[in-house]
Parts: structure tokens; sequence; C-alpha cells
């Protein structure tokens, strides 16, 4: 691998040909090595344990059994169940909630005062820093029977609702929206502080709505950047798992089971070590599938430098 | 690449609105998007009130609901910041954090630079995988991690969770990190090779001192990450005595049946310190919020 990196520029750092070449390389190696053995392993040995009946305690009677572990998951009612619950909430809380959410801000914060602008950063990125645990005991106190979205509902007279308990799924998705916003809101920010004013100035001046300009000039122009955002929250939010297990620990009735805590039930729970990974596995090939989308989208526009 | 280097210069661009001026009131755009950001201000603090009104409250009958406190205290201070509850797992996850950190910031800062600064065949590859690796799902792997650490006779030890936490925020590093290396402009190190110095001094001497706000990023991200990480030392460290408090305050209040919640509120401010702090150092240095979102774009 040293051997095949050459220079940008023309000027080359000084060293021998070979040696140079070499050292090149050689300061990519730690982090190559860590992902390696840490990542990149424990991947394949996700890919071995899968075709077995691997059992969480002891391998002695762990037996090759091909396919059957796949077979089981599509016929496991609660695995459909839980692949459909993990996309309802990818969508939800990231490619519409936080995403969106996240523009809007992005774009707001472009023309309101400065006072408003730091309140609200404050508070955003405040719910960005907090721990994953302690934004799933501030969200209990929210949606929970006695909390304040009830309230909030029974000043207009509404029934008392335990939002835990009748839809998990969107409980726990407004609570990745609040915790992950953030993220897409600084760096939509600082794509947009890069749109050149002047291109929006002339539509301005050529009688552009405010909507045609956004839809027309600015979103395009920082379409790159939505896709590799769409993409990183994407899969972060596909492998949430803090926020739902201490909500709702994926009930009640495995109505906010996704695929992480449903891997992590049948691998560590039901010490059912070769379904569990096979479930995983089988989480990182949706990963996989939204990454291609996305790739595709990005290399549609302008290849990965 | 260009956003690191509008943050180094610490300006943020002018409104917008201010070049609509042309025969539009100004004044009533700016206000309207200043008010619809205090609603939305307002939707994301809500949830933080009961964190800080339940802390000082001293009910000892309050559940997990926003009320006013009534009495006010700092009891519930008091009963978590006991050794076995709050110091110990502090530090523990000061050491994995930290540790964790220091070897993430290392490894890619050195990673980054053949990236940002070589050409090689090899580079678009290794890219592409780097990005799709940054969201992988952890949790996924962790059941064959956890196989891995067992065999190895890994488990329940701080240093190796350490590394392996360090592990996971490296692919999201490397490449935060080479995008702000793209935007340190490579004429000054040229000049360096020039009078013979060698291509890791003109990363150290040269490229690193520019880097402070890509830098700081990197560091914040990477440490709230860590710091907020319940799932892996929760698979990895068995020990209640090793567990760091992302683990404690999970296993301390969530796993009983009777929770204070007073304390539980008390005790996940506590919790929340180091990353808030963390934040506030860093980010005073970036110039706003700008600088963070600069390293992800392609």
């Amino acid at each position: 691998m040293a051997a095949t990196w050459a220079e940008v520029r023309p000027t080359a750092p000084p060293g021998g040909r070979t040696r140079r070449t070499l050292l090149r390389g050689l300061p990519i190696v730690p982090s190559v090595v860590l992902l390696v053995v840490f990542l990149a392993g424990p991947i394949l040995y996700c890919i071995y344990a899968a075709f077995t009946n691997m059992a969480l305690t002891g391998q002695v009677g762990t037996q090759f059994i091909g396919f059957a572990n796949f077979t089981r998951a599509f016929s496991d009612p609660a695995f459909i169940n839980s692949v459909w619950l993990t996309v309802v909430f990818t969508v939800v809380s990231a490619i519409i909630g936080q995403n969106v959410v996240g523009m809007v801000l992005a774009l707001l914060m472009r023309s309101g005062y400065a006072v408003a602008r730091a309140l609200t950063s404050a508070f955003v990125i405040g719910a960005w820093v907090l721990p994953e645990v302690v934004a799933a005991y501030l969200w209990q106190a929210v949606l929970g029977p006695d909390g304040s979205w009830n309230t909030v509902t029974g000043l207009f007279h509404l029934p008392p609702q335990n939002w835990l308990f009748t839809t998990p799924i969107i409980a726990v998705s407004i609570a990745n929206i609040w915790r992950g916003t953030a993220f897409s809101m600084l760096v939509y920010s600082a794509a947009l502080s890069e749109v050149p004013r002047d291109l929006e100035e002339a539509a301005l001046v050529d009688g552009a709505g405010r909507l045609r300009l956004l839809t027309s000039i600015t979103i395009p122009l920082v379409r790159r950047t939505i896709a590799t955002n769409l993409m990183l929250i994407t899969l972060q939010t596909l492998s949430v798992f803090g926020l739902i297990y201490t909500m709702t620990k994926g009930g009640p009735s495995e109505k906010s089971m996704t695929l992480p805590l449903f891997a992590y039930n049948q691998a560590f729970v039901s010490a059912d070590l070769g379904y569990g990974t096979a479930i995983a596995l089988l989480l990182l090939v949706i990963g996989g599938i939204f990454s291609v989308i996305y790739l595709r989208i990005l290399s549609k526009s302008e290849p990965v430098r | 690449m260009t956003a690191a280097v509008t943050a180094q210069a610490g300006t943020a661009a002018p409104p917008l609105t201010r070049i609509r001026g042309r025969g539009r009131p100004r004044l009533s755009g700016r206000l309207l998007a200043s008010l619809i950001l205090l609603v939305l201000a307002a939707a994301f603090v809500i949830p933080l009130l009961w964190v800080i009104l339940a802390a000082v409250n001293g009910d000892p009958n309050q559940g997990i609901r926003i009320m006013w406190p009534h009495p006010f205290t700092l009891d519930n201070f008091k009963a978590v910041m006991t050794p076995e509850t709050t110091y110990i797992p502090l530090l523990n996850g000061a050491i994995l954090c930290v540790g964790g950190t220091l070897i993430t910031m290392v490894c890619a800062t050195l990673a980054a630079y053949p990236l940002s600064r070589y050409r090689s065949r090899l580079k678009r590859p290794f890219l592409v995988t780097i990005l799709f690796s940054t969201g992988l799902p952890i949790t996924a792997i962790m059941v064959p991690v956890y196989g891995l650490f067992v065999q190895l006779a890994l488990d329940d030890s701080i240093p190796a969770t350490m590394v392996f936490m360090a592990t996971t925020a490296l692919p999201i590093s490397i490449w935060l990190t080479k995008n702000f290396m793209d935007g340190i402009p490579i004429e000054l190190e040229e000049a360096a090779w020039t009078d013979g110095a060698s291509p890791m001094r003109g990363l150290w001497g040269i490229v690193m001192p520019l880097m402070g706000p890509g830098l700081s990023v990197v560091a914040i991200y990477t440490f709230i990450g860590l710091w907020g990480n319940f799932f892996v030392p929760f698979i990895l460290l068995l020990t209640p005595e090793k567990q760091p408090m992302s683990v404690t305050i999970y296993t301390f209040f969530g796993q009983y049946g009777q929770v204070v919640y007073g304390q539980l509120a008390a005790y996940s401010l506590l919790y929340s310190l180091p990353s808030v702090l963390l934040y506030l150092v860093l980010s005073r240095r970036l110039g706003g919020a700008f600088a963070f979102g600069g390293g992800v774009k392609g």
C-alpha cells in the first residue's frame, strides 16, 4: 500500500524514492491496524458466527448450520416487526426529523437576530452534548403519563396519554430528533455559509421569490452536503441503542424493538449468539444498502476526494 | 473544506436578509425568523427543565415529571456524590474517554496526513470504506467483539475497552481531520521540504499549529461521543468498580424498582458536566458553531 503514494504537487519531500514512498504510507498504519483488529475482525467473526448455532455460554457444541439463522429470521414475525420499526425509526427521526429540522434551523439562523441565534444554538447543541441515557430520562419526563406533554394537551381538554405506552416508536423518534438535530444544523450552517451571496442576490434581483430561491439556488448548491449528512445520520440512527433501551427497553410488547435491541436480546438475553449475530449482520446489510444509495447520489455529482 | 478556513478566520457570514432590502421590509423578515427560532428553542429547552428542577427538588415522592421544586434543596447532590456512585465512575470515565480521545486524535491526524497530501490509487477506496464505517452500527458488532474479548481474556479490562472505544471513533475522526487538513495550504510545507524538513516535521511544525479549530472540533466530537457511550462499556466492563458514569447511571438508577428521581436528576447533571464544560472551553476558540460542520462535507 505504502508504495503507491504519489505527491499531489510536483515538489516532493526529501528522501530516496523507495524509502520515501514507504515512509509516506507509514502514518496510516496505526489506524489501519486498529480498524482491522477491532472493526474488520469482528465483522468477519460476525459473518462466521451467523452461520452457526453458537451459544453465549461456551462454544463446545457449535455447529455450522448454513443459512438456518437467516431463514429463521425471515419467518420470525418478531424479526419482520423489528425491521419495520427500524425503518420507521430511521425515516421519521433521521431522514425527516433531524435532516429537515436541522436545515430549517440552519436557514433561519442566517436571517435571525444574534440573540435568537445564540439562544437557539445553545439549546440545540445542549441537547446534543447531553449523554444519551440522560436524554432518555428527560424524554420519559416529557412523554410519560404525568409528563409535561399531557399538561399541554390537557389545557385543550384532550385525554392524557402515555406516549411511551401507546406509540413508543414515535416517542423514541422524537427523543432522537431532539438529540441529533444539532449535528445536521451545524453541518448545514457550515455549508450554507459557503453559498455565494452574489448568486442569491442575482436571483432576487431577477425577481425570484423566497421559496424559489431556496429550491432552485440554495438547496441544489448544498446537495452534496445533504447527501453526505443524510448518509451519516442514517447510519448513526440505524445503530441507536442506548436511547431506546433506556426509554422503553424495546417494549411494551416489542412495539419499539428496533434491530439493535432485537439482536442484543437474542444474543445476550436468550444467549443465542448465532441468531443474534445473524440479525446484527442483516442490520449491517441494511446500513450498506442505505450507504450505496447515498454514495450513488454523491458520485453522480462529484467523486469523493 | 473551505469552511475550515472560514472558521479559522472566525468570521460568520452577514445575515442574508441584509441583501434583500430592495423593496422589501427588511426588519420583518429578520423578526419572523427570530420568532420561529425562539419557538424552536423553547421546544428544545423544555425537556432540559426536568433535570434542572428535579435535581434541586427535596420532595421524596416526586416522579418523572416537570414540577416546581418544593422544598428547594441540594441534598440530592450530597446523596449521590459518594465514591462508589460518582467519584470512581467519574475517574473510570475520565480514563476511558480522555485516553480514548488521545489515541483517536493521534491515529487520525497521522492517517489524515498522507490522505490529504499525497495521491494514490488506494485513496478513494480507502476513504469510501472510512465513510461507510463512520456509521457502522457498533451495536451490531458488539456481539462478536464481546466474543473476541472473552477469547483474548480482555473482557473487563479498562485499557482494552479504551482502545476499542478509540477505534469506534476513528472513522469519523479520520474523515473530519482529513477534510480540515485539506483546508491548510500545502505551499508552506513545500517551502519547509525545500529547506530539508521531513514530512512529519512539516505535519508537527506547520500543519498542526494551523489546525487548532479543526482539531478542537474532532476532540469535542470524539470525547462527547465516548463520554455518552453507554453500550460498549456496558458490554465489555463487568465489574461495577471499573464502569464509567454512563453505565453507573443506568445500572444504579435504571434496574431497581424504587428510584429517587431527585438523585437521578442530580446525577444526570453531574454526568453531563464534563461534556458541557469541554464544549464550552473548546468552542470559545472556534469563533462560533460554524467550524463544526466544516469537516463533514466531502
